[in-house]
């Protein structure tokens, strides 16, 4: 398939969070505001695409039986990365992500990723693939991000354009899952009208 | 009295799942049908005891003395994968059927956010290891308790009249919501 | 492209070579960023003192001194201004609130009276118990040049001088039990010049 359409998969046709319900738990435990979502899918973003390019580069050097704890070892690496970048440059977005920064190795999305694309194509296609499912992941996450911001917080990136508390529900846990659901919905009848 | 208190936090309080949103992909992927969500939780239960008992020494004893912290992600979650190709052998020939049943899930707990997770806040918590062990066996039940709540309220959402764009994961999503407010409840009583 | 086949030794090399080259990796960004996360922790520390003391002049990062209470410990953090002591930041913790765990950093003057409170970190209920931020409500404006002498640090349903959060009585009594605590730690370290009467 074209480069671009290898690309744009991962935005919506096969969306990581809306249709193939992967990495789900930063999705609802970070997507306070829109800011921590696109956060998150940045920084996960970054893992997926550099664990996508080592798989990709080493994968005939892999014996079979030892795919899955090479790809965690590589994986893991770069999330310990992001974790101490961030640590050091972005204080402030690292204590917001928490503990969800060192689960990004756990992210299905990232090993599934790995296994399924990188470890059976070459290094560009490996790469644009990487890419396409982050930008998707991390469209996902500050678009629920968003919406639990404007209807929780009354504000959007950090504006607030409303006095007083917005629906608290939607910044506590059960916003989180109602939120999602809907969003999926919505992001379902997209697919079919772009079919 | 420490310790109850830690597995009615674990368990009801901050309830793994619905509080701290960790152990969502089996949730989701696991919960259609009773039977499944419970052999899930008992393999989850193994895993996360030991992986929380394995990685809080390794963290006490060899990391800290270290300074090697920043390795405290990959000790980890490799320590997660073996414990899980472990129990995949073991239960090979203990259980064949249950080993069927749970398919390609067996594998997947080493995904299972809330196992590392569980990990990680034993030793962000700075417990003592019993603690841990008591802080681990409070998470698994409550994840269990989740996970085993929602597949039976799942099957029952299955024969209802669902509106076709929501039918599935989507209005799984809202039930959940709504069984996480339920648990809201619980707050303050630790 | 075919695969390596999975021999035993070709397992081991593969895994220990990919470990390696992560671990070194590893090592280098670790030495990397360092001083730069020292740095920015020094920084989030500092901005919770500046939060509750006037301006001062002297590093309290290196002049703190480590209280432990209730199997925990509080760090009081020495506050100067060319030289003369013009008060103490206390980063004081309290385990009772609605979620569980929370720190504050409390200002007192050198007689002891609280220049003001601020909330370092914590995990309470949004719209509610969040309101115990400086920025969210004006919950610490009343602590503010209030003695514990004199001002009961309690809820005022507990019988003492403080006028809760509306709907948030856990977190405010948490509140007021951390303040007491670095209260208590201050004097216990370092006396106070107050004259009880």
């Amino acid at each position: 398939m074209s480069q671009w359409k290898n690309f744009s998969k991962g935005l919506l046709k096969e969306n990581a969070v809306f249709v193939m319900f992967l990495g789900l738990c930063p999705t609802l435990g970070v997507t306070t505001s829109a800011v921590n979502g696109l956060g998150m899918g940045l920084a996960t973003t970054f893992v997926l695409v550099m664990s996508n390019i080592v798989v990709s580069l080493i994968k005939s050097q892999i014996p079979d039986k030892v795919r899955i704890p090479a790809f965690i070892v590589i994986i893991a690496t770069f999330v310990t990365v992001v974790e101490m970048v961030m640590k050091a440059y972005l204080p402030s977005l690292f204590d917001a992500l928490g503990l969800f920064i060192p689960l990004i190795v756990v992210n299905c999305l990232v090993l599934g990723r790995a296994e399924a694309f990188a470890s059976k194509n070459n290094l560009v296609t490996s790469l644009v693939d990487g890419l396409g499912m982050g930008v998707g992941f991390a469209l996902a996450l500050t678009a629920l991000g968003a919406v639990r911001e404007i209807l929780g917080s009354g504000a959007i990136f950090g504006l607030s354009f409303l006095k007083g508390d917005g629906m608290l529900l939607f910044i506590l846990p059960p916003g989180a899952f109602i939120a999602l659901g809907y969003l999926i919905v919505l992001a379902n009848k997209l697919k079919e009208k772009t079919a | 009295m420490e310790y109850i208190l830690i597995i009615i936090a674990a368990v009801f309080v901050s309830n793994i799942v619905l509080n701290q949103f960790l152990g969502i992909c089996p949730f989701i992927g696991v919960s259609s049908k009773v039977e499944t969500a419970v052999g899930m939780t008992g393999a989850v239960t193994f895993v996360m005891v030991i992986a929380t008992i394995v990685t809080y020494l390794i963290f006490k004893f060899i990391l800290l003395p270290l300074e090697l912290t920043y390795l405290r992600t990959i000790t980890f979650i490799l320590v997660i994968a073996s414990l899980v190709q472990m129990v995949e052998i073991m239960l090979k020939k203990i259980s064949p059927p249950l080993y069927q049943a749970l398919g390609i899930f067996l594998p997947l707990i080493t995904t299972n956010c809330a196992v590392l997770g569980v990990a990680v806040l034993a030793v962000q918590k700075d417990f003592n290891l019993l603690e841990s062990v008591v802080f681990a066996i409070g998470n698994a039940i409550g994840f269990g308790l989740a996970l085993i709540t929602f597949s039976g309220i799942r099957e029952q959402l299955d024969m209802a009249n669902v509106p076709k764009q929501m039918k599935g994961v989507p209005i799984a999503f809202i039930v959940a919501g709504l069984l996480a407010l339920a648990f809201m409840g619980f707050a303050g009583i630790a | 492209m075919a695969k390596k086949d999975s021999t035993f030794g070709n397992m081991v090399i593969t895994l220990s070579v990919v470990a390696l080259v992560a671990a070194a990796l590893l090592g280098g960004i670790y030495e990397l960023t360092k001083e730069p996360i020292r740095l920015a922790e020094l920084r989030k520390k500092n901005e919770a003192i500046e939060a509750v003391v006037p301006a001062f002049n002297n590093t309290p990062s290196e002049e703190f001194v480590k209280y432990g209470i209730d199997g925990d410990s509080l760090i009081l953090y020495t506050v100067k201004m060319d030289d003369e002591q013009i008060g103490t930041a206390v980063e004081t913790f309290t385990n009772n609130g609605f979620s569980g765990n929370f720190k504050l950093m409390v200002g007192f003057a050198p007689d002891g009276t609280i220049i003001d409170v601020a909330v370092i970190q914590h995990a309470e209920t949004p719209g509610l118990g969040d309101k115990m931020e400086q920025d969210k409500s004006d919950f610490h404006v009343q602590f503010q040049g209030q003695h514990p002498e004199e001002f009961k640090l309690a809820v005022v349903k507990d019988k003492g001088d403080v006028d809760a959060i509306t709907a948030s009585t856990i977190s405010s009594r948490a509140y007021c039990e951390a303040v007491q605590r670095a209260y208590d730690a201050l004097v216990a370290v370092k006396g106070t010049t107050h004259n009880s009467n």
